[in-house]
Protein backbone atom coordinates (compact mmCIF):
# COMPACT_ATOMS: atom_id res chain seq x y z
CA UNK A 1 0.00 0.00 0.00
CA UNK A 2 1.50 3.34 -0.97
CA UNK A 3 1.06 6.80 -2.07
CA UNK A 4 1.71 7.60 -5.15
CA UNK A 5 2.10 10.83 -7.25
CA UNK A 6 -0.04 10.73 -10.46
CA UNK A 7 2.17 11.55 -13.54
CA UNK A 8 -0.28 11.59 -16.28
CA UNK A 9 -3.56 12.11 -16.38
CA UNK A 10 -5.61 12.57 -20.04
CA UNK A 11 -8.46 11.04 -21.89
CA UNK A 12 -7.31 8.55 -24.78
CA UNK A 13 -10.88 7.71 -25.81
CA UNK A 14 -14.25 8.76 -24.94
CA UNK A 15 -14.57 8.08 -21.22
CA UNK A 16 -11.40 6.10 -21.43
CA UNK A 17 -8.49 7.72 -19.10
CA UNK A 18 -4.98 6.55 -19.07
CA UNK A 19 -3.39 7.00 -15.64
CA UNK A 20 0.06 6.98 -14.72
CA UNK A 21 1.64 7.73 -11.53
CA UNK A 22 5.05 6.65 -9.40
CA UNK A 23 5.78 3.90 -9.16
CA UNK A 24 6.04 1.80 -5.53
CA UNK A 25 9.13 1.05 -4.39
CA UNK A 26 10.99 -2.37 -4.94
CA UNK A 27 8.09 -2.99 -7.18
CA UNK A 28 7.18 -6.55 -8.22
CA UNK A 29 4.79 -7.20 -10.93
CA UNK A 30 3.34 -9.48 -13.97
CA UNK A 31 1.32 -8.62 -16.84
CA UNK A 32 -2.49 -9.20 -16.08
CA UNK A 33 -2.49 -8.27 -12.31
CA UNK A 34 -4.10 -5.51 -10.87
CA UNK A 35 -4.06 -2.25 -8.70
CA UNK A 36 -6.76 -1.70 -5.89
CA UNK A 37 -7.15 1.99 -5.89
CA UNK A 38 -9.18 4.25 -3.87
CA UNK A 39 -11.12 6.86 -5.99
CA UNK A 40 -11.35 9.34 -2.28
CA UNK A 41 -10.13 9.71 0.70
CA UNK A 42 -13.38 9.58 2.06
CA UNK A 43 -16.04 7.21 3.28
CA UNK A 44 -18.63 8.60 -0.25
CA UNK A 45 -16.97 6.29 -1.89
CA UNK A 46 -15.30 3.38 0.27
CA UNK A 47 -14.11 0.48 -1.68
CA UNK A 48 -11.39 0.37 -3.69
CA UNK A 49 -11.72 0.25 -7.75
CA UNK A 50 -9.29 -2.64 -9.45
CA UNK A 51 -8.13 -1.45 -12.28
CA UNK A 52 -5.64 -3.69 -14.54
CA UNK A 53 -1.97 -2.95 -14.03
CA UNK A 54 -1.35 -1.40 -18.24
CA UNK A 55 2.37 -0.88 -18.69
CA UNK A 56 4.93 -0.11 -16.17
CA UNK A 57 7.84 2.40 -17.51
CA UNK A 58 11.33 0.94 -16.63
CA UNK A 59 13.08 -2.47 -15.50
CA UNK A 60 10.81 -3.40 -12.06
CA UNK A 61 12.17 -3.00 -8.98
CA UNK A 62 14.12 0.04 -8.00
CA UNK A 63 14.80 0.46 -11.08
CA UNK A 64 10.60 1.50 -11.98
CA UNK A 65 10.37 4.90 -12.95
CA UNK A 66 6.11 4.74 -13.75
CA UNK A 67 3.21 2.32 -13.52
CA UNK A 68 -0.05 3.01 -16.06
CA UNK A 69 -3.32 2.11 -16.23
CA UNK A 70 -6.06 2.62 -18.22
CA UNK A 71 -9.58 2.43 -16.94
CA UNK A 72 -13.48 3.45 -18.59
CA UNK A 73 -15.18 6.17 -16.46
CA UNK A 74 -18.53 4.57 -15.98
CA UNK A 75 -19.82 5.28 -12.55
CA UNK A 76 -19.76 7.48 -9.58
CA UNK A 77 -16.32 6.24 -8.35
CA UNK A 78 -14.53 6.48 -11.41
CA UNK A 79 -16.09 10.35 -11.64
CA UNK A 80 -14.17 11.05 -9.11
CA UNK A 81 -10.70 9.43 -9.89
CA UNK A 82 -11.08 11.53 -13.06
CA UNK A 83 -10.71 14.32 -11.68
CA UNK A 84 -7.56 13.82 -9.86
CA UNK A 85 -4.75 15.81 -11.63
CA UNK A 86 -1.09 15.37 -12.13
CA UNK A 87 1.01 15.92 -9.07
CA UNK A 88 -2.06 14.63 -6.85
CA UNK A 89 -1.74 11.46 -4.48
CA UNK A 90 -3.34 8.25 -4.96
CA UNK A 91 -3.88 5.47 -2.17
CA UNK A 92 -3.02 2.37 -4.34
CA UNK A 93 -2.86 -1.29 -3.01
CA UNK A 94 -0.94 -3.80 -5.18
CA UNK A 95 -0.16 -4.90 -7.86
CA UNK A 96 -2.42 -7.52 -6.76
CA UNK A 97 -3.87 -11.12 -7.94
CA UNK A 98 -1.84 -13.28 -10.30
CA UNK A 99 -1.23 -12.36 -13.54
CA UNK A 100 -0.36 -14.34 -17.16
CA UNK A 101 2.26 -16.80 -16.80
CA UNK A 102 4.60 -16.33 -19.82
CA UNK A 103 6.37 -19.76 -21.55
CA UNK A 104 9.43 -19.44 -22.60
CA UNK A 105 9.91 -21.37 -25.70
CA UNK A 106 6.77 -19.92 -27.28
CA UNK A 107 6.96 -18.67 -30.67
CA UNK A 108 3.98 -17.32 -31.31
CA UNK A 109 1.12 -15.68 -28.90
CA UNK A 110 -2.29 -14.10 -29.64
CA UNK A 111 -3.47 -11.18 -27.55
CA UNK A 112 -7.19 -11.24 -26.84
CA UNK A 113 -8.52 -7.98 -25.45
CA UNK A 114 -12.12 -6.00 -25.34
CA UNK A 115 -12.79 -2.90 -24.25
CA UNK A 116 -11.54 -1.97 -21.60
CA UNK A 117 -10.11 -5.51 -21.17
CA UNK A 118 -7.08 -4.45 -23.51
CA UNK A 119 -5.10 -2.67 -21.40
CA UNK A 120 -3.42 -5.58 -19.37
CA UNK A 121 -2.80 -6.64 -22.80
CA UNK A 122 0.46 -3.81 -23.37
CA UNK A 123 2.65 -5.03 -21.00
CA UNK A 124 1.92 -8.37 -21.81
CA UNK A 125 3.17 -8.04 -25.37
CA UNK A 126 6.40 -5.88 -23.83
CA UNK A 127 7.63 -8.96 -21.81
CA UNK A 128 6.71 -11.82 -24.39
CA UNK A 129 8.43 -9.56 -27.19
CA UNK A 130 11.32 -9.40 -24.70
CA UNK A 131 11.79 -13.07 -24.16
CA UNK A 132 11.27 -13.27 -28.14
CA UNK A 133 7.81 -14.58 -28.51
CA UNK A 134 6.06 -13.03 -31.53
CA UNK A 135 2.65 -11.33 -30.40
CA UNK A 136 -0.53 -10.75 -32.55
CA UNK A 137 -3.25 -8.64 -30.69
CA UNK A 138 -6.56 -9.14 -31.55
CA UNK A 139 -8.72 -6.21 -30.12
CA UNK A 140 -12.68 -5.11 -30.20
CA UNK A 141 -14.54 -2.54 -28.87
CA UNK A 142 -18.16 -1.03 -29.46
CA UNK A 143 -17.10 1.40 -32.07
CA UNK A 144 -14.14 3.97 -33.00
CA UNK A 145 -14.52 6.77 -30.48
CA UNK A 146 -14.63 4.31 -26.96
CA UNK A 147 -10.91 2.39 -29.45
CA UNK A 148 -7.62 2.46 -26.96
CA UNK A 149 -3.99 1.19 -27.18
CA UNK A 150 -4.09 0.63 -30.64
CA UNK A 151 -0.95 2.07 -31.29
CA UNK A 152 0.54 1.03 -28.14
CA UNK A 153 0.46 -2.72 -28.75
CA UNK A 154 1.39 -2.06 -32.57
CA UNK A 155 4.95 -1.35 -31.03
CA UNK A 156 4.89 -5.10 -30.51
CA UNK A 157 3.48 -6.47 -33.62
CA UNK A 158 0.44 -7.06 -35.94
CA UNK A 159 -2.99 -5.22 -34.28
CA UNK A 160 -6.77 -7.10 -35.84
CA UNK A 161 -9.49 -4.61 -35.01
CA UNK A 162 -13.42 -5.12 -34.70
CA UNK A 163 -15.65 -3.13 -33.63
CA UNK A 164 -19.37 -4.24 -33.42
CA UNK A 165 -20.48 -0.97 -35.46
CA UNK A 166 -17.73 -1.09 -38.29
CA UNK A 167 -16.38 2.19 -37.60
CA UNK A 168 -12.99 0.66 -37.09
CA UNK A 169 -11.58 -2.62 -38.56
CA UNK A 170 -13.67 -5.37 -39.11
CA UNK A 171 -17.25 -5.25 -38.19
CA UNK A 172 -18.11 -8.46 -35.98
CA UNK A 173 -16.00 -9.57 -33.06
CA UNK A 174 -12.75 -10.51 -32.08
CA UNK A 175 -13.35 -14.17 -32.37
CA UNK A 176 -14.30 -13.57 -36.48
CA UNK A 177 -10.48 -13.16 -36.70
CA UNK A 178 -9.79 -16.55 -35.56
CA UNK A 179 -9.01 -19.05 -38.37
CA UNK A 180 -8.44 -22.29 -38.22
CA UNK A 181 -5.15 -20.53 -40.21
CA UNK A 182 -4.40 -18.44 -38.06
CA UNK A 183 -5.01 -20.33 -34.41
CA UNK A 184 -2.76 -23.36 -36.26
CA UNK A 185 0.30 -20.66 -35.55
CA UNK A 186 -0.25 -19.78 -31.74
CA UNK A 187 1.21 -21.95 -29.25
CA UNK A 188 -0.61 -19.46 -26.35
CA UNK A 189 -3.63 -16.90 -26.22
CA UNK A 190 -4.04 -14.55 -23.39
CA UNK A 191 -7.45 -13.00 -22.89
CA UNK A 192 -9.08 -10.58 -21.23
CA UNK A 193 -12.72 -8.89 -21.67
CA UNK A 194 -16.46 -8.84 -20.67
CA UNK A 195 -18.20 -12.53 -20.13
CA UNK A 196 -19.54 -13.22 -23.51
CA UNK A 197 -15.93 -12.75 -25.51
CA UNK A 198 -14.39 -14.31 -23.26
CA UNK A 199 -16.77 -17.25 -23.24
CA UNK A 200 -16.85 -17.03 -27.07
CA UNK A 201 -12.77 -17.25 -27.06
CA UNK A 202 -12.82 -19.92 -24.73
CA UNK A 203 -14.93 -22.37 -27.09
CA UNK A 204 -13.40 -20.97 -29.84
CA UNK A 205 -9.63 -21.78 -28.46
CA UNK A 206 -10.84 -25.03 -26.90
CA UNK A 207 -8.45 -28.49 -27.92
CA UNK A 208 -6.53 -26.01 -30.27
CA UNK A 209 -4.57 -23.52 -28.19
CA UNK A 210 -3.59 -23.12 -24.41
CA UNK A 211 -4.39 -19.81 -22.99
CA UNK A 212 -5.53 -17.68 -19.92
CA UNK A 213 -8.19 -15.59 -19.58
CA UNK A 214 -8.55 -12.87 -17.15
CA UNK A 215 -12.00 -12.85 -15.07
CA UNK A 216 -13.50 -9.34 -14.21
CA UNK A 217 -16.00 -9.42 -11.12
CA UNK A 218 -17.26 -6.65 -8.32
CA UNK A 219 -14.45 -7.01 -5.54
CA UNK A 220 -14.49 -6.17 -2.25
CA UNK A 221 -10.76 -6.01 0.13
CA UNK A 222 -9.30 -7.76 -3.20
CA UNK A 223 -6.74 -9.66 -0.85
CA UNK A 224 -9.20 -13.03 -0.65
CA UNK A 225 -10.61 -12.48 2.66
CA UNK A 226 -13.68 -11.33 1.86
CA UNK A 227 -15.26 -13.53 -0.62
CA UNK A 228 -17.12 -11.15 -2.48
CA UNK A 229 -15.15 -11.97 -6.19
CA UNK A 230 -15.94 -15.70 -6.48
CA UNK A 231 -16.24 -17.26 -9.57
CA UNK A 232 -17.27 -21.11 -10.54
CA UNK A 233 -14.15 -22.86 -11.58
CA UNK A 234 -13.33 -26.78 -12.26
CA UNK A 235 -11.17 -27.50 -9.37
CA UNK A 236 -7.88 -30.30 -9.41
CA UNK A 237 -10.46 -33.08 -8.77
CA UNK A 238 -12.95 -32.45 -11.43
CA UNK A 239 -15.79 -31.07 -9.54
CA UNK A 240 -16.88 -26.85 -9.94
CA UNK A 241 -15.69 -24.70 -6.69
CA UNK A 242 -16.09 -20.93 -6.37
CA UNK A 243 -12.05 -19.52 -7.11
CA UNK A 244 -11.42 -15.81 -5.45
CA UNK A 245 -10.81 -13.35 -8.68
CA UNK A 246 -9.42 -11.54 -6.58
CA UNK A 247 -6.63 -13.77 -5.30
CA UNK A 248 -6.55 -16.94 -7.17
CA UNK A 249 -7.47 -14.92 -10.21
CA UNK A 250 -7.63 -12.36 -11.66
CA UNK A 251 -6.07 -14.54 -14.63
CA UNK A 252 -7.21 -18.66 -14.97
CA UNK A 253 -6.09 -21.04 -16.88
CA UNK A 254 -8.65 -21.11 -19.29
CA UNK A 255 -10.22 -24.80 -19.23
CA UNK A 256 -10.98 -23.98 -15.65
CA UNK A 257 -13.06 -21.23 -16.06
CA UNK A 258 -16.23 -22.18 -15.98
CA UNK A 259 -19.20 -20.06 -16.82
CA UNK A 260 -22.64 -19.73 -16.05
CA UNK B 1 -1.99 14.37 34.23
CA UNK B 2 1.21 12.63 32.19
CA UNK B 3 0.79 9.52 31.14
CA UNK B 4 3.78 7.59 29.97
CA UNK B 5 2.01 4.03 29.08
CA UNK B 6 -1.58 2.97 28.84
CA UNK B 7 -2.97 -0.65 30.22
CA UNK B 8 -4.60 -1.64 26.82
CA UNK B 9 -6.11 -4.80 28.28
CA UNK B 10 -9.80 -5.83 28.48
CA UNK B 11 -10.96 -9.17 29.86
CA UNK B 12 -13.44 -11.04 27.84
CA UNK B 13 -15.13 -13.67 30.60
CA UNK B 14 -11.92 -15.24 31.73
CA UNK B 15 -10.13 -14.02 28.45
CA UNK B 16 -7.83 -11.37 28.79
CA UNK B 17 -6.89 -9.53 25.74
CA UNK B 18 -4.08 -7.42 25.37
CA UNK B 19 -5.63 -4.55 23.78
CA UNK B 20 -9.23 -4.00 22.67
CA UNK B 21 -9.20 -4.46 19.36
CA UNK B 22 -10.56 -7.59 17.58
CA UNK B 23 -11.31 -8.68 14.10
CA UNK B 24 -15.06 -8.58 12.89
CA UNK B 25 -16.21 -12.24 11.83
CA UNK B 26 -16.57 -12.43 7.88
CA UNK B 27 -13.96 -9.13 7.64
CA UNK B 28 -11.09 -11.08 7.99
CA UNK B 29 -11.41 -13.96 6.33
CA UNK B 30 -9.07 -17.23 8.77
CA UNK B 31 -6.29 -14.41 8.90
CA UNK B 32 -4.06 -15.37 6.16
CA UNK B 33 -4.64 -13.12 3.60
CA UNK B 34 -3.55 -9.97 6.33
CA UNK B 35 -0.23 -11.75 7.71
CA UNK B 36 1.02 -10.81 4.33
CA UNK B 37 0.53 -6.91 5.52
CA UNK B 38 1.90 -7.22 9.22
CA UNK B 39 2.64 -9.28 12.33
CA UNK B 40 -1.11 -10.47 13.56
CA UNK B 41 0.03 -10.98 16.80
CA UNK B 42 -0.22 -6.93 17.67
CA UNK B 43 -4.37 -7.69 17.60
CA UNK B 44 -6.57 -8.17 20.45
CA UNK B 45 -7.80 -11.05 19.37
CA UNK B 46 -8.89 -12.63 16.34
CA UNK B 47 -12.35 -13.36 14.78
CA UNK B 48 -12.95 -15.60 12.13
CA UNK B 49 -15.34 -16.09 9.50
CA UNK B 50 -18.39 -18.03 10.20
CA UNK B 51 -18.17 -21.84 10.06
CA UNK B 52 -21.12 -24.12 9.67
CA UNK B 53 -20.72 -27.80 10.07
CA UNK B 54 -20.74 -28.46 6.43
CA UNK B 55 -19.08 -26.67 3.75
CA UNK B 56 -21.22 -24.20 2.24
CA UNK B 57 -20.30 -22.03 -1.55
CA UNK B 58 -22.20 -18.91 -0.38
CA UNK B 59 -23.96 -17.37 -2.95
CA UNK B 60 -24.19 -16.06 -6.47
CA UNK B 61 -22.66 -13.17 -7.31
CA UNK B 62 -22.82 -9.97 -7.42
CA UNK B 63 -22.09 -10.37 -3.74
CA UNK B 64 -20.97 -6.57 -2.74
CA UNK B 65 -22.56 -3.10 -3.66
CA UNK B 66 -20.95 0.34 -2.39
CA UNK B 67 -23.61 2.46 -0.94
CA UNK B 68 -23.16 5.94 0.54
CA UNK B 69 -20.42 5.44 3.26
CA UNK B 70 -20.45 1.94 3.09
CA UNK B 71 -21.11 -1.21 1.77
CA UNK B 72 -23.78 -4.56 1.13
CA UNK B 73 -22.91 -7.79 1.15
CA UNK B 74 -24.50 -10.66 0.42
CA UNK B 75 -21.71 -13.87 0.61
CA UNK B 76 -24.30 -16.44 2.31
CA UNK B 77 -21.46 -17.73 5.15
CA UNK B 78 -19.22 -19.37 1.82
CA UNK B 79 -16.89 -21.66 4.50
CA UNK B 80 -15.57 -25.09 3.83
CA UNK B 81 -17.12 -26.20 7.14
CA UNK B 82 -15.79 -26.91 10.61
CA UNK B 83 -13.84 -29.98 9.68
CA UNK B 84 -11.21 -28.45 6.93
CA UNK B 85 -11.30 -24.83 9.32
CA UNK B 86 -9.93 -27.12 12.28
CA UNK B 87 -7.76 -28.83 10.39
CA UNK B 88 -6.45 -26.52 7.85
CA UNK B 89 -7.51 -22.87 8.44
CA UNK B 90 -7.17 -22.59 12.57
CA UNK B 91 -3.65 -24.27 13.58
CA UNK B 92 -1.60 -21.37 11.88
CA UNK B 93 -3.47 -18.88 14.11
CA UNK B 94 -1.79 -20.32 17.40
CA UNK B 95 1.79 -18.78 16.80
CA UNK B 96 0.31 -15.01 17.18
CA UNK B 97 -0.82 -16.21 20.71
CA UNK B 98 -3.60 -14.29 20.67
CA UNK B 99 -7.01 -15.76 21.46
CA UNK B 100 -8.82 -17.04 18.72
CA UNK B 101 -12.72 -16.56 18.30
CA UNK B 102 -14.61 -18.62 15.80
CA UNK B 103 -17.75 -17.35 14.51
CA UNK B 104 -20.33 -20.39 14.65
CA UNK B 105 -23.52 -20.12 12.26
CA UNK B 106 -26.30 -22.74 11.62
CA UNK B 107 -30.00 -23.45 10.84
CA UNK B 108 -31.57 -25.67 13.59
CA UNK B 109 -29.82 -25.58 16.98
CA UNK B 110 -28.55 -29.19 16.50
CA UNK B 111 -26.66 -26.93 13.89
CA UNK B 112 -24.93 -24.70 16.17
CA UNK B 113 -24.27 -27.61 19.20
CA UNK B 114 -22.98 -29.71 16.08
CA UNK B 115 -20.49 -26.90 15.24
CA UNK B 116 -19.30 -26.12 19.02
CA UNK B 117 -19.03 -29.79 19.78
CA UNK B 118 -16.80 -30.81 16.98
CA UNK B 119 -14.87 -27.40 17.98
CA UNK B 120 -14.19 -28.54 21.36
CA UNK B 121 -11.81 -31.29 20.05
CA UNK B 122 -9.82 -28.50 18.58
CA UNK B 123 -7.06 -26.76 21.07
CA UNK B 124 -7.08 -23.26 18.83
CA UNK B 125 -10.37 -22.35 19.78
CA UNK B 126 -10.53 -19.82 22.66
CA UNK B 127 -14.23 -18.33 22.76
CA UNK B 128 -17.25 -19.58 20.00
CA UNK B 129 -18.99 -16.59 18.86
CA UNK B 130 -22.58 -17.68 17.89
CA UNK B 131 -24.35 -15.57 14.71
CA UNK B 132 -27.53 -15.68 15.20
CA UNK B 133 -27.67 -12.60 12.89
CA UNK B 134 -26.59 -13.82 9.10
CA UNK B 135 -29.22 -11.69 7.22
CA UNK B 136 -28.09 -13.70 4.09
CA UNK B 137 -29.27 -17.01 3.89
CA UNK B 138 -32.41 -18.73 4.33
CA UNK B 139 -33.26 -19.46 8.08
CA UNK B 140 -29.58 -18.69 8.43
CA UNK B 141 -29.76 -18.31 11.95
CA UNK B 142 -31.76 -14.82 11.57
CA UNK B 143 -35.07 -16.24 13.49
CA UNK B 144 -32.95 -16.90 16.69
CA UNK B 145 -31.44 -13.55 16.21
CA UNK B 146 -35.16 -11.79 16.25
CA UNK B 147 -36.84 -13.85 18.94
CA UNK B 148 -35.59 -13.44 22.65
CA UNK B 149 -36.82 -17.25 23.23
CA UNK B 150 -35.35 -18.55 20.23
CA UNK B 151 -32.19 -16.40 20.93
CA UNK B 152 -31.99 -17.68 24.72
CA UNK B 153 -32.64 -21.85 23.37
CA UNK B 154 -29.95 -21.35 21.50
CA UNK B 155 -27.47 -19.94 23.58
CA UNK B 156 -28.02 -22.40 26.33
CA UNK B 157 -27.96 -25.31 24.35
CA UNK B 158 -24.09 -23.83 23.13
CA UNK B 159 -23.59 -23.33 26.97
CA UNK B 160 -24.05 -26.88 27.49
CA UNK B 161 -21.68 -28.24 25.01
CA UNK B 162 -18.83 -25.17 25.29
CA UNK B 163 -15.98 -25.34 27.25
CA UNK B 164 -15.15 -22.36 26.13
CA UNK B 165 -16.81 -18.33 26.88
CA UNK B 166 -19.77 -18.41 24.77
CA UNK B 167 -20.03 -14.79 23.39
CA UNK B 168 -23.74 -13.94 21.25
CA UNK B 169 -23.39 -11.55 18.13
CA UNK B 170 -26.38 -10.02 17.90
CA UNK B 171 -28.29 -8.46 14.94
CA UNK B 172 -29.55 -4.81 14.76
CA UNK B 173 -33.08 -5.73 12.88
CA UNK B 174 -35.16 -6.09 16.10
CA UNK B 175 -37.48 -3.74 16.96
CA UNK B 176 -36.04 -4.02 20.66
CA UNK B 177 -32.44 -5.09 21.11
CA UNK B 178 -31.98 -4.61 25.04
CA UNK B 179 -34.86 -7.45 24.90
CA UNK B 180 -32.54 -9.65 23.07
CA UNK B 181 -29.50 -8.50 25.08
CA UNK B 182 -31.19 -9.48 28.10
CA UNK B 183 -32.20 -12.56 27.03
CA UNK B 184 -28.92 -14.14 26.02
CA UNK B 185 -27.17 -12.62 29.04
CA UNK B 186 -29.79 -14.91 31.27
CA UNK B 187 -29.03 -17.70 28.87
CA UNK B 188 -25.49 -17.82 29.88
CA UNK B 189 -23.67 -15.55 27.37
CA UNK B 190 -20.51 -14.79 28.15
CA UNK B 191 -20.65 -11.83 26.35
CA UNK B 192 -22.18 -9.93 23.32
CA UNK B 193 -20.96 -9.26 20.09
CA UNK B 194 -23.12 -6.56 18.08
CA UNK B 195 -23.79 -5.04 15.69
CA UNK B 196 -23.99 -7.35 12.79
CA UNK B 197 -25.59 -5.79 9.54
CA UNK B 198 -28.77 -4.46 8.78
CA UNK B 199 -30.69 -5.66 6.13
CA UNK B 200 -30.42 -3.17 2.85
CA UNK B 201 -30.62 -3.26 -0.91
CA UNK B 202 -29.88 -1.16 -3.33
CA UNK B 203 -31.29 -1.14 -6.91
CA UNK B 204 -29.58 -1.15 -10.41
CA UNK B 205 -31.12 1.47 -12.69
CA UNK B 206 -30.34 -0.13 -15.91
CA UNK B 207 -31.36 -3.60 -15.00
CA UNK B 208 -34.17 -2.84 -12.81
CA UNK B 209 -33.52 -5.09 -10.48
CA UNK B 210 -31.43 -5.36 -6.90
CA UNK B 211 -28.04 -4.99 -7.36
CA UNK B 212 -27.12 -7.67 -5.38
CA UNK B 213 -27.84 -11.15 -6.95
CA UNK B 214 -29.57 -12.25 -2.88
CA UNK B 215 -31.67 -9.17 -4.01
CA UNK B 216 -30.83 -8.05 0.08
CA UNK B 217 -27.57 -7.69 1.83
CA UNK B 218 -25.71 -6.63 4.65
CA UNK B 219 -25.37 -3.11 5.00
CA UNK B 220 -21.67 -2.19 6.87
CA UNK B 221 -19.52 0.35 7.19
CA UNK B 222 -19.31 4.49 8.62
CA UNK B 223 -23.13 4.78 7.49
CA UNK B 224 -24.60 2.19 10.18
CA UNK B 225 -22.08 3.55 12.93
CA UNK B 226 -24.35 5.67 14.61
CA UNK B 227 -26.97 3.00 14.86
CA UNK B 228 -24.55 1.01 16.20
CA UNK B 229 -22.91 3.32 18.79
CA UNK B 230 -26.54 3.55 20.16
CA UNK B 231 -27.62 0.23 20.36
CA UNK B 232 -24.18 -0.03 22.23
CA UNK B 233 -24.96 2.34 24.95
CA UNK B 234 -28.54 0.52 25.64
CA UNK B 235 -27.45 -2.49 25.92
CA UNK B 236 -24.53 -1.53 28.22
CA UNK B 237 -26.67 -0.25 30.49
CA UNK B 238 -28.90 -2.79 30.69
CA UNK B 239 -26.20 -5.91 31.08
CA UNK B 240 -24.05 -6.88 32.74
CA UNK B 241 -21.73 -9.21 30.46
CA UNK B 242 -19.08 -7.58 28.48
CA UNK B 243 -19.64 -5.85 24.92
CA UNK B 244 -18.15 -6.13 21.85
CA UNK B 245 -18.67 -3.02 19.97
CA UNK B 246 -19.09 -2.40 16.43
CA UNK B 247 -20.71 -1.43 13.14
CA UNK B 248 -18.34 1.23 10.91
CA UNK B 249 -15.14 1.71 12.52
CA UNK B 250 -12.79 3.13 10.68
CA UNK B 251 -10.50 5.48 13.18
CA UNK B 252 -8.98 5.06 16.66
CA UNK B 253 -11.86 7.94 17.61
CA UNK B 254 -14.65 5.33 16.40
CA UNK B 255 -13.16 2.67 18.24
CA UNK B 256 -13.29 5.08 21.44
CA UNK B 257 -16.84 6.07 21.10
CA UNK B 258 -18.00 2.60 20.93
CA UNK B 259 -15.64 1.94 24.43
CA UNK B 260 -17.30 5.36 25.75
CA UNK B 261 -20.86 3.95 24.72
CA UNK B 262 -20.23 1.08 27.22
CA UNK B 263 -18.20 -1.69 24.47
CA UNK B 264 -15.42 -3.48 26.41
CA UNK B 265 -13.44 -4.25 23.02
CA UNK B 266 -14.04 -3.54 19.76
CA UNK B 267 -14.69 -5.40 16.29
CA UNK B 268 -13.12 -3.84 12.68
CA UNK B 269 -15.04 -4.94 9.78
CA UNK B 270 -15.52 -3.43 6.65
CA UNK B 271 -12.37 -0.75 7.18
CA UNK B 272 -10.25 -4.25 6.94
CA UNK B 273 -11.27 -4.15 3.26
CA UNK B 274 -10.18 -0.40 2.35
CA UNK B 275 -7.44 -0.63 4.50
CA UNK B 276 -5.58 -4.07 5.20
CA UNK B 277 -3.09 -1.83 7.93
CA UNK B 278 -6.90 -0.50 9.57
CA UNK B 279 -6.23 -2.51 12.71
CA UNK B 280 -3.04 -1.89 13.56
CA UNK B 281 -3.46 1.46 12.93
CA UNK B 282 -6.45 1.70 15.15
CA UNK B 283 -4.98 -0.34 17.87
CA UNK B 284 -2.13 2.27 17.47
CA UNK B 285 -4.19 5.58 17.76
CA UNK B 286 -6.50 4.44 20.49
CA UNK B 287 -2.78 4.04 22.73
CA UNK B 288 -2.02 7.64 21.42
CA UNK B 289 -5.23 8.64 22.35
CA UNK B 290 -4.99 7.60 25.77
CA UNK B 291 -1.63 9.02 26.18
CA UNK B 292 -2.66 12.38 24.53
CA UNK B 293 -5.73 12.44 27.06
CA UNK B 294 -4.10 11.18 30.40
CA UNK B 295 -6.05 8.14 30.42
CA UNK B 296 -3.58 5.59 31.91
CA UNK B 297 -6.16 2.46 31.19
CA UNK B 298 -8.54 1.97 28.48
CA UNK B 299 -11.09 0.61 30.97
CA UNK B 300 -11.24 3.95 32.55
CA UNK B 301 -13.17 5.20 29.50
CA UNK B 302 -15.72 2.19 29.11
CA UNK B 303 -19.48 3.58 29.50
CA UNK B 304 -17.51 7.24 29.78
CA UNK B 305 -20.50 8.49 27.79
CA UNK B 306 -23.30 7.40 30.54
CA UNK B 307 -21.20 6.12 34.20
CA UNK B 308 -21.34 8.75 36.93
CA UNK B 309 -18.22 10.86 37.10
CA UNK B 310 -16.30 9.13 40.12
Amino acid sequence: MARLTILEHREIAENMMWLAFSAPQDLRYTPGQFLHIRVTDGVDHLLRRPISLCYVQGEGGAKSQAIAVAYRVGGKGTELLRKKKVGEELDVLGPLGNGFTLHEGDRHALLVGGGIGVPPMVELAEQLTQQGTKVTSIIGFQSANVAILQEELSRYGEVLVATNDGSLGLQGFVTDYMTEELLATADRFYACGPTPMLRAVQAKMDGKVEGYLSLEERMGCGIGACMACVTSCRMDDGSVGYKKVCKDGPVFSAPKVVFA
Amino acid sequence: MTVRDVDMSVRIGPITMKNPVTTASGCFGFGKEFADFYDLSVLGSITVKATTIEPRLGNPTPRVAETPGGMLNAIGLQNPGVELVIAQELPHLRRYEIPVFVNVAGTTVEDYVDVTKRLMDSEDVDAVEVNISCPNVKCGGIQFGTDPLQAAQVTEAIKRVSRVPVIVKLSPNVTDIVAMAKAVEAAGADAISMINTLVGMSIDLNKRRPLIANGVGGLSGPAVKPVAVRMTYQVAQAVSIPIIGMGGIMTAEDAIEFIMAGATAVAVGTANFVNPLACPEIIEGIRQYCLDHGIASIRDLQGAAWKELA
